[in-house]
């Protein structure tokens, strides 16, 4: 993944401005900044769900600027700060039903689910799970993915420390299988990961720390 | 996965979700019902024909409480729940596709369930043979109009005001919808021919379809 003095406009304002960013095989960078200096707009960016306004940028080989394939989107895993399941389903048809929209072997399910601990609760629908259970059922469908790029928004926080170090564990796994992980975090000391890099946002331009 | 397969799924969950929420059956339908019974109560006496007052009624009911019910999906979508179907490679044609097919199902029984209780309300004089032509006619109208409403959702998809933009662009498209299955039992009762209203509604229902399925993809990345 490769960022090169890219910028983002929404609505007219510069979100993002000049952001140069890179990621190797099984590498993780962090960046870390305030409420509101763009840390999700530069993941959903590199998600290829935002387009940018300048720069050039490559994304798991694909350029962002183009029209992503499928096969690209399918190789990024990533958690938002809200999950985003279906609160009417239950926890085990939220996977499934992620397995068969993806084409994903839906019998992965209760393994992945067991790996997290909610073999349990399965069952429950997600309007009764906490957030704790939510964040647990998105790792297991990461689990499921296999991704090759992983982000993480600030994925770490409000959770106990059992469910970090799963995404912690998570972060890992997707390193070793020789892929990248992008994590965003308030402060450096949430990171919880080993990283080749730290970057701080703030105003919507990256700065290098470490 | 196949663009058939996706579409089922999401079809499959739309519905699942629906039965569990009840919107359509539980809030929207009696409330459309109550709205006919304000129209049958409201009606003057002296009006010669209450019953072709009521299909006019259910008609334009239909369409409007319709409304309510292909929209709520896409209303309901957040920005989260957009990512995530993106990540999993959901195909945007198979997202409108299955988003439509459980609209078109749900428009069906409650535009069916509509039409009985405006019979018992305006007692309208039915032509013989009303009922296949009327079913057609309400099986194609909840077609296109679930497919109206999908395209609709998606155009207005990451507005403030998506809601009523959404119905806007909704109201006066849906007008050939309207024009067609009303005029079935119009000519039935006139002994005129319906083929030129079914072949209306056909027409309407397929270039819903070439668009909403060309769209979707242009919609996505537009979104982007």
């Amino acid at each position: 993944m490769r960022l090169d003095s890219v910028g983002v406009t929404l609505g007219g304002v510069a979100v993002l401005t000049d952001v140069s960013l890179q990621l190797g095989s099984g590498e993780a960078v962090a960046i870390v900044g305030p409420n509101g200096s763009g840390k999700t707009t530069l993941l959903r960016l590199i998600a290829t769900l935002l387009r940018h306004a300048h720069g050039v940028g490559t994304i798991l080989g694909a350029d962002l600027g183009g029209v992503v394939d499928r096969s690209v989107r399918t190789s990024i895993g990533l958690i938002t700060h809200a999950p985003a399941l279906l609160d009417e389903l239950t926890i085990s048809e939220n996977l499934i039903h992620f397995c068969r929209v993806s084409g994903r072997n839906e019998e992965a399910a209760p393994k992945a689910l067991s790996a997290v601990g909610l073999e349990n609760v399965a069952e429950r629908p997600v309007a009764r799970c906490s957030f704790g259970m939510k964040r647990r059922a998105e790792i297991a469908w990461l689990l499921i993915a296999k991704p090759r790029l992983l982000l993480l928004d600030e994925a770490r926080s409000g959770l106990d420390s059992e469910a970090r170090v799963l995404v912690d564990s998570l972060a890992r796994l997707t390193r070793e299988r020789g892929g990248g992980v992008v994590t965003v975090s308030h402060g450096e000391g949430d990171l919880g990961l080993d990283v080749v890099a730290v970057h701080r946002l703030e105003n919507g331009r990256l700065g290098k720390i470490s | 996965m196949s663009l058939w397969k996706q579409s089922t799924e999401v079809m499959r969950v739309d519905l699942v979700v629906e039965q569990r929420i009840g919107d359509t059956f539980r809030i929207v339908l009696p409330f459309a019902v109550v709205a006919l019974m304000i129209f049958s109560l409201a009606t003057p006496a002296s009006v010669s024909d209450v019953g072709d007052v009521g299909t006019a009624v259910f008609w334009g009911i239909a369409i409007l409480y319709g409304m309510q019910v292909a929209l709520r999906t896409s209303m309901s979508e957040t920005e989260q729940r957009k990512d995530i179907a993106i990540l999993l490679g959901l195909d945007p044609a198979a997202r409108f596709l299955g988003r439509s097919m459980a609209a078109a199902l749900l428009l069906t029984g409650f535009m069916a369930v509509l039409f009985v209780a405006m019979v018992i309300l305006f007692s309208p004089d039915l032509p013989g043979g009303w009922a296949w032509p009327t079913g057609l006619a309400i099986l194609l109208a909840a077609v296109g109009l679930a497919m109206l409403a999908t395209l609709a959702g998606e155009v207005a998809s990451g507005l403030r005001n998506r809601s009523a933009l959404a119905s806007l662009l909704i109201a006066p498209l849906a007008i050939p919808l309207v024009i067609g299955a009303s005029q079935v039992l119009e000519s039935m009762a006139g002994d005129d021919g319906i083929l030129i209203w079914i072949l209306l509604l056909i027409t309407t229902d397929l270039a819903l379809l070439v668009a909403g399925v060309g769209l979707s993809r242009p919609l996505e990345e537009a979104s982007r």
